[in-house]
């Protein structure tokens, strides 16, 4: 897909493919166009040239709210939770929204409850998310895609200004998620993170795909190197 | 605030009862004029706060959608002189559209420029009612108040009930929008439109819908005024007073729920009834902004944000004594 703002190629036909259940690393200096590239498949923007397809199906120029139904949930870089409401209502709305269509009728506040005990997350239900410290305001983030019961998440920089033991516990959390069955496309600056969790990583520069492959593969490559570090 | 099923409607029926009583007891017909002055402010209130408080977007053409409430039952009244709950059906479904339309139009703006643009658009319809003769045009037009009051000993005590009726629906269904799924979508909406859209709301579908609910009913609270006032002219239609007052009501009872527009409009609208005939009825407006000072600047959410406050506070000092104890 090519995604042009202005006349300024922020996406230069970068060509993307997820399999089923497999967790993606998405990398590269600041604006490479990661989050521009995410934001064309969540439905945020839509792309100029090229196509979105999601599980068979083009999804190219949806509206937002109908990827998110279809599936596709994803986390923001910045916290955006929903301020007047408390940590289980926040899971409560992807839940009757995201998720409503594809899992039939439910009991919304115990589904809720439910992830939250996977994330150990209980004791906080009934706190107002306003109140959340910048750690649990992520995990809050990351309890909110999951309450969406998405095939594919979309992760942009859940990490970011962590200390490294709650990076850890950011990272189980997306553990548990892949573990049943999500596909996650992670967006991260923090290396040890990528590259612990990621099967496949793909390299973005000036939005161009300028390499992909296992971890090991992208830290021996010499064009990522020169992309991150100069010559 | 959830009162829950069993008590709403109980509530409503016995508000409706006792104003039914009122009309029999009572015999000063000055009441039922200020009744109705303070609920058709109960309906503009709540409904205001339908798309200003549910769904965070600020609203400054109340007076244009109450207008065209109006001018609705002024121009079907002439043209075919259909009965009032015919007219107050037409004036709901032709604000409703203006609603509809004109949340379409401006709803992509944010904040202060949605405000600005509603206010605008009221400003258009009043220069539109200026300039349309049928209805009157500058000079304003003359309605007749039907001779028959039905079982009532006036029009005015029939108009009091009327009203009495129009502001339990409303009340009624802004309670129903808050406390449903639609009022959790709106609610994140206010929060964060871009995280709602991302988790399955349905954004503009649901602010069009706001948008029409809340032109459609301050169509409605417009539609019998030509029958309460008998002349209407584009300066009082279009009165700043009644945008002023649909903003300031629900601010001062508190925006987050369906209740506080309600104590809002009863609380101003009553104080300004009283301050009219007591004091002065220039004093009124003072009354209404300094209120509405005084409250944004002392209590943002208002009097039901006042209370909550209050019952938290209460409700952690009964744990800390209760932790005091078994310590």
């Amino acid at each position: 897909m090519t995604k042009m703002f202005g006349g300024f190629v922020a996406l230069d036909s970068v060509s993307l493919h997820l399999n089923q259940g497999e967790r993606l690393g998405l990398i590269g200096p600041n604006g490479s166009g990661k989050t521009t590239m995410i934001n064309c498949i969540s439905g945020a923007l839509n792309s100029d040239g090229g196509s979105v397809l999601f599980r068979g199906k083009q999804i190219q120029g949806l509206p937002a709210y109908q990827r998110a139904r279809m599936g596709i949930a994803r986390s923001f870089q910045i916290p955006r939770p929903f301020r007047s409401m408390t940590v289980l209502e926040n899971l409560c709305l992807p839940i009757e929204y995201a998720a409503a269509g594809r899992i039939g009728p439910l009991n919304v506040r115990e589904q809720g409850m439910e992830i939250l005990e996977t994330i150990s997350f209980v004791d906080r239900a009934d706190e107002l998310s306003a109140d959340l410290t910048q750690v649990d305001l992520r995990k809050l983030e990351l309890a909110r895609a999951m309450a969406a019961k998405p095939t594919l998440l979309v992760s942009d920089e859940a990490m970011a200004g962590l200390s490294s033991s709650e990076v850890d516990e950011v990272l189980e959390i997306l553990m548990v998620l892949n573990g049943r069955g999500v596909a996650v496309i992670m967006i991260e600056h923090i290396m040890r993170a990528v590259m612990r969790f990621s099967e496949r990583i793909v390299v973005l520069d000036a939005g161009k795909k300028i390499a992909e492959g296992t971890p090991d593969e992208i830290v021996q490559n010499p064009d990522v190197e020169r992309a991150y570090l100069g010559q | 605030m959830k009162a829950p099923l069993l008590t709403f409607w109980p509530c409503a029926i016995a508000i409706f009862a006792a104003g039914f009583i009122f009309t029999l007891i009572a015999d000063n017909e000055f009441y039922f004029f200020a009744s109705y002055v303070v609920l058709q402010a109960v309906i503009m209130a709540t409904a205001w706060n339908i798309l200003g408080g549910f769904t965070g977007y600020v609203n400054f053409g109340s007076a244009g959608f109450f207008a065209v409430g109006a001018y609705t039952t002024i121009a079907l009244n002439k043209a075919f002189g259909l009965p009032l709950p015919f007219l107050i059906l037409g004036a709901a479904i032709c604000s409703g559209i203006v609603g509809l339309a004109a949340g379409y139009l401006t709803l992509r703006l944010k904040g202060v420029y949605f405000a600005i643009a509603t206010l605008a658009m009221s400003i258009v319809f009043e220069t539109i009612a200026n300039n349309w003769e049928y209805v009157g045009g500058a000079s304003g037009a003359y309605i007749l108040t039907p001779d028959d009051s039905l079982f009532f000993d006036s029009y005015i005590e029939l108009l009091f009930m009327l009203i009495l009726t129009l502001a339990i629906g409303s009340a009624a269904v802004a309670r129903y929008m808050s406390s449903s799924r639609m009022g959790r979508g709106l609610a994140a909406i206010r929060d964060d439109e871009v995280a709602a859209e991302c988790n399955g709301v349905p954004t503009l579908k649901l602010k069009l819908i706001s948008a029409s609910v809340m032109g459609a009913m301050m169509g409605v609270a417009g539609a019998p005024y030509p029958f309460f006032v008998t002349y209407v002219d584009p300066v009082s239609a279009f009165n700043l007073l009644i945008a002023v007052n649909a903003i300031a009501m629900p601010m001062i009872g508190g925006t987050a729920s369906w209740i506080g527009p309600i104590i809002g409009a009863l609380l101003v609208g009553g104080a300004q009834e009283i301050i009219t005939v007591t004091i002065s009825s220039e004093m009124n407006l003072l009354v209404v902004g300094v209120m509405l000072v005084a409250f944004i600047t002392l209590a943002p959410k208002g009097i039901v944000g006042l209370y909550q406050d209050y019952r938290k506070k209460k409700r952690r000092q009964g744990t800390n004594q209760f932790s005091r104890l078994t310590a």
